[in-house]
């Protein structure tokens, strides 16, 4: 009985963090696929709307999105490679590294 | 009816969120950084890959935005400093 209640517990708590890690990914997934490269690769690919997508502009949206991703690869990048080394300097050059 | 987690799984999950919440955070910054970041390098029209002065110029902006934020906490201490220091100083006169 308690046994199947503790296993329980822990298949709601799984559930639960499966659920948040999910969530956020999404999240995150939907902002860099739509919201962002939406708005900048339209700005940058459809200078002049007409009344329909030129070859044109829908080879401007495809280079555009894959270079929005690869920037932000390479922002991200650069990013956690910083706040590692500045967490590095603040503990005073100690010799173990960290990720994040 | 579900029960309630126990303890020790409380203390769990509270610990997952935070850590998830950091990440969160993270995600966040570097989605605003690229956004910043690419309004500024990516000037010209998008092609199959980066020139390499827009490459290097990402990885400068993200380098440059850091000190900007470091050059802004380490002004407004020192000017809190100084404050802090011209009262104190007035107090002993």
């Amino acid at each position: 009985m308690h046994v199947e209640r503790v296993a329980d517990q822990n298949a709601r708590k799984e559930h639960l963090m499966q659920q948040v890690r999910s969530d956020m990914a999404l999240a995150g997934a939907q902002t860099l696929i739509e919201v962002l490269p939406n708005e900048k690769c339209f700005l940058k690919c459809i200078t002049k709307p007409s009344t329909s997508l030129s070859a044109w502009e829908q080879g401007c949206l495809g280079h555009c999105m894959d270079r929005y991703m690869e920037a932000f690869n390479i922002v991200s990048r650069t990013y956690v490679q910083r706040l590692s080394q500045e967490a590095e300097s603040m503990r005073g050059n100690s010799s173990s590294s960290s990720s994040l | 009816m579900t029960e309630k987690f126990d303890e020790a799984t409380q203390k769990e999950l509270t610990q997952f969120l935070l850590e998830e919440q950091k990440k969160e955070r993270l995600q966040a910054s570097v989605h605003s950084l690229t956004s910043a970041c690419w309004d500024k390098c990516v000037t010209g029209s998008v092609s199959s890959r980066f020139a390499r002065s827009e490459e290097s110029c990402l990885v400068n902006c993200v380098g440059r935005f850091l000190d900007t934020s470091l050059h802004i906490v380490n002004r407004i201490e020192s000017q809190r400093r100084a404050v802090a220091e011209s009262s104190s100083n007035g107090l002993n006169a």
